[in-house]
């Protein structure tokens, strides 16, 4: 297997500014340095509630926003500037809001034309036969070419989304929350497209949600991030069945399953810490049953535990 | 675009406008082949003859010169250098804002701090300094003009070149590889371009008339050229003596910059979205009922909604949002309505207590009892009390329902003081009593929050407070955990159920999560275009689905623990219900549909308390 992404103490701060009299501030650290790679041909999940630093995470690795420090490598070639042109060929991103990412002004041919002049400069038949080949890969006849976003529902206008990111014929695709603003049974429509795109084109997916049964069902690998950083990595099949660390227990023990009486797996005042002040030591200890004296203080490494599955835990759960 | 000249017509004002600033016009630009005297012949002879008089139509001015000639080619001017410094002062203006727009940051600082400075001259004194460091002349009085309006449309643009730029199809422009240049040409600008547009036309009238004021103070046109402005100052000195040589140039001033601003109105009101979507004409304060057909009788539960049909009338298309629904609850119980964007569960529930917008919203039939009376008869005044006092809701996202700029303990204190007369301290100690039932930590201090200052999980819990404030006995709950995270929905979810079991409160709980809707709810109703096509006690119709439609949802919601996998989905997409076929409206995407599912009427049938509305259901029920 090779390794189509790799980033290596990838981090954000967003810098608040320096107060005309005081010091500077701190600033917020939106993502604290993290390192995972994901191999060609793999869906990776990301998955977190909302203020974990998943779509700063997604906008840094399409180079969107330039991280603070820390690196990504496409394919073994690191990419250092956040020229998103360089980007563009490499990895796409689909957005959340279908309807939102396409220009209401511009037609589904100009958008779609987009890419492949600006980075390819296809001649216009070229870009004709291309843009018939994609659109017959996403099920959308040709005749929506020429008609505007709004004319479109929020399922096809997240196929052509899709579609526009493959004109680009990038490697690797981001998928920032594509389904969540999707009803139930075109959610699964789009989900079992994706999955389809990915055998027939070899893609290598990055699909970022915080609907965990979802993904679940689209991933290889789960990455569980909580307040800005990894607390878990591990298969899919695995990871929400056995969690090792106690928020990704939390996590599966929250959503709502059919069949299981309704408990509130925790009761107490359960808040994200204050991303302003952060805590010292795990930023989970404050809402975790199993904290300790430890975990207030020191903050715990991603470790190896057990077989494929990594976490950030001083007091994993056995098992 | 025949759409909004459609519109434009339509303000019978705008097309006043436009007819005599069309005239005017046309006038304008006909001078030069028009029979007309030369302008700027002197014949002191013949000065201030009155209008009518042979040879002179309007008259003559103080040089004899003719009136209507110099009337016609000075409006030519006037108009010519008005345009011209609107165009010049929307281009450099809107230029300037989408830059400081588009770029942020310490570009936007120093750009609009630079047009802050030059707002902060009254601008009649900016324009007399500008043409007072150029020399007197027209084409410097145009420059003044347009300089004076540039901050104006830079501040304009750039508010909306601000939110445009953080849209997500700008990212996605980058991605696909444009540059800033080709973003600002073919992504921002298409989009600016109506606000331009508008601006451009209130601005217009106002800078014909501000270079006419230049020209009157003899800073425009020199003489001979005649402008509007400058016949007016020429013709002050006899303004008692020949009056017409003033009101003759102050007449057409005025035609000019009223058609225009009639004409601009129109044309800011044709093509402002904000508009058009309906802000300017205030919904009612309750949905409109027009009944046709009998009232359904009434029934012993506590809210009962009876064949209940909500329309929508916009233009020529009946959408029919709501179909015929029945639903039910007595004092305890929880159902929850589940259903699809589109399917009518949040307009059900917008119907119970009148909230839908008219218009275009119509109550065409059924009736909503509450305790047996009928909620769709009462008057207004009584529906308001009835308002919060008997029925609640919960919406989705409480940081829209929440008033930014009061704090909540406040809020929670009005919804309080709305329905009982109670002291202000009493009202307080009432809002703390319900901040600390719905489980907020320290909620004395939670008081004195704005809603900004709380997280989502936190602010659905003053909504759910605030519902609970006057205790009522029916709380109406539509998709309230659908904006938060998982972790904060169990919480909401448990304490929803608590208070109904320690309180006896009745829920309809909309949601279209089947998840939730089996955790909470003792009954379930299933929505699809404007109907209900499955009922039933939760667990009967989560376990053996009757409806094909409620069967496949079910299927295709992921579950926690089930590993990779392909999905189930259902093809096609729900009709749209301005257009809904006869018969089933899911056999078009069912695969158990025969030709007579798509005739006549189907009815919901079945053993109480459940029901199916289909011909060939999964289950007999």
């Amino acid at each position: 297997m090779t390794v189509a992404l790799k980033i290596t103490d990838l981090a954000k701060t967003f810098s608040l500014g320096k107060p005309l009299f005081r010091p500077a501030l701190p600033g917020v650290r939106a993502v604290r340095p993290m390192s995972f790679q994901v191999e060609e041909g793999e869906t990776l999940g990301i998955v977190g509630e909302s203020g974990c630093g998943k779509s700063t995470l997604a906008r840094m690795l399409v180079g969107l926003l330039e991280p603070s420090v820390g690196s990504i490598e496409i394919a073994g070639k690191a990419l250092d500037n956040a020229d998103p042109a360089v980007f563009g060929k490499q990895i796409q991103y689909v957005f959340q809001d279908p309807i939102s990412s396409l220009n209401p002004r511009k037609t589904i041919r100009q958008i779609m034309e987009t890419p492949l002049k600006r980075l390819y400069g296809m001649d216009k038949a070229q870009r004709q036969e291309r843009i018939s080949e994609i659109f017959a890969s996403v099920n959308l006849r040709e005749e929506f070419l020429d008609r505007y976003p709004h004319e479109f529902s929020g399922g096809q206008a997240q196929r052509i989304g899709i579609a526009r990111a493959l004109a680009a014929a990038p490697r690797i695709i981001v998928l920032d929350e594509p389904v969540s603003a999707l009803d139930v049974s075109v959610q699964a429509q789009v989900l079992n497209l994706l999955a389809d795109l990915r055998t027939e084109f070899n893609l290598t997916y990055l699909f970022i949600s915080h609907d965990l049964a979802v993904v679940e069902a689209v991933s290889d690998r789960v990455v569980v991030l909580y307040f800005g950083s990894v607390v878990e990595i591990g298969q899919a099949e695995h990871i929400f069945n056995a969690p090792k660390h106690p928020y990704t227990k939390l996590l599966a023990e929250s959503a709502p399953v059919v069949g299981r009486p309704l408990t509130a797996p925790e009761q107490k005042d359960s808040e994200l810490p204050d991303p302003l002040n952060p805590p010292p030591g795990c930023a989970f200890a404050g809402r975790c049953p199993r904290a300790t004296e430890l975990c207030r203080t020191d903050t715990p490494a991603l470790r190896q535990m057990g077989e494929d599955q990594l976490a950030a835990c001083h007091h994993p759960i056995e098992g | 675009m025949r759409q909004f000249l459609k519109l434009l017509f339509r303000n019978q004002l705008a097309a006043f406008g436009a007819v005599v600033l069309g005239f005017i016009l046309v006038l304008a630009l006909l001078v030069p082949v028009l029979p007309l005297q030369d302008p700027d012949v002197t014949a002191t002879g013949d000065r201030f003859l009155r209008p009518f008089s042979e040879g002179h139509l309007l008259g003559t001015d103080h040089l004899g010169r003719d009136l209507l000639s110099r009337l016609l080619w000075g409006t030519r001017l006037s108009l010519a250098v008005g345009i011209a410094a609107a165009v010049i002062a929307a281009t450099i203006g809107s230029a300037i804002g989408i830059i400081a727009g588009y770029f942020g940051g310490r570009t936007d600082n120093l750009i609009m701090r630079g047009v802050d400075m030059l707002m902060a001259f009254p601008y009649i004194l900016l324009a007399l300094a500008i043409v007072a460091a150029l020399g007197p002349g027209l084409m410097n009085a145009l420059i003044a003009v347009a300089a004076v309006n540039i901050p104006f449309f830079a501040r304009n643009i750039r508010g909306v070149t601000v939110s445009l730029a953080g849209r997500e199809f700008i990212d996605a422009a980058r991605l696909a590889g444009m540059g800033h240049v080709r973003i600002i040409l073919t992504e921002i600008l298409p989009n600016v371009l109506p606000i331009i547009v508008i601006a451009m036309s209130t601005t217009v009238g106002w800078m014909i008339l501000e270079t006419a004021g230049l020209s009157f103070l003899g800073l425009g046109s020199q003489p001979p050229q005649a402008d509007l402005g400058s016949m007016l100052g020429e013709a002050r000195d006899a303004m008692i003596t020949a009056p017409h040589t003033s009101i003759v140039p102050g007449v057409m001033i005025f035609l000019i910059v009223m058609s225009v601003n009639l004409l601009g109105d129109g044309v800011r009101d044709a093509l402002d979205p904000r508009l058009k979507s309906g802000a300017l004409s205030r919904p009612q304060a309750k949905t409109l009922v027009e009944r046709k057909g009998a009232v359904p009788p009434a029934t012993d539960d506590l809210l009962s909604i009876q064949d209940l049909e909500t329309q929508f009338h916009v233009g020529k298309r009946v959408y029919r949002a709501v179909n015929k629904v029945s639903l039910s609850v007595k004092p305890g119980e929880c159902l929850g309505v589940i259903g699809e964007s589109g399917s009518g569960k949040s307009v059900t529930a917008l119907s119970v207590m009148g909230l839908v917008a008219s218009p275009p919203g119509v109550i065409a039939g059924g009736a909503v009892r509450l305790e047996g009376e009928d909620l769709l008869d009462v008057s207004y005044e009584k529906l308001r009390q009835k308002r919060g006092e008997k029925v609640a809701y919960i919406f989705q996202d409480p940081l829209a329902t929440l008033h930014p700029l009061y704090r909540v303990g406040d809020q929670l204190a009005e919804a309080i003081q709305c329905h009982h007369k109670v002291s202000d301290a009493k009202a307080r100690e009432r809002a703390l009593e319900l901040l600390k039932a719905v489980r907020i930590p320290n909620a004395e201090s939670r008081l004195k929050n704005y809603p900004h200052e709380m997280s989502g999980g936190m602010r659905q819990r003053v909504g759910i407070a605030m519902a609970m404030a006057n205790d009522p006995d029916v709380i109406i709950a539509d998709e309230p955990t659908t904006a938060l995270d998982v972790t904060v929905q169990a919480q909401i979810l448990a304490l929803l159920d608590d208070l109904r079991r320690e309180r006896g409160l009745a829920i309809i709980f909309i949601t279209h999560d089947f998840g939730v809707v089996a955790q909470l709810c003792d009954r379930v109703a299933v929505m699809y275009a404007g109907r209900i096509v499955e009922q039933g006690p939760t667990n009967a119709v989560l376990d053996a689905p009757a409806h094909p439609y409620t069967k496949r949802l079910i299927a295709c919601v992921p579950e926690l623990g089930g590993g990779r996998r392909e999905l189930a989905a259902i093809p096609g997409l729900p009709p749209v219900v301005d257009k809904l076929p006869e018969g089933c409206a899911f056999a078009p995407r069912c695969q158990k549909a025969r030709e007579e599912c798509q005739k006549g009427e189907i009815g919901l049938e079945g053993a109480a308390p459940r029901k199916v509305r289909c011909l060939y259901p999964e289950e007999a029920v």
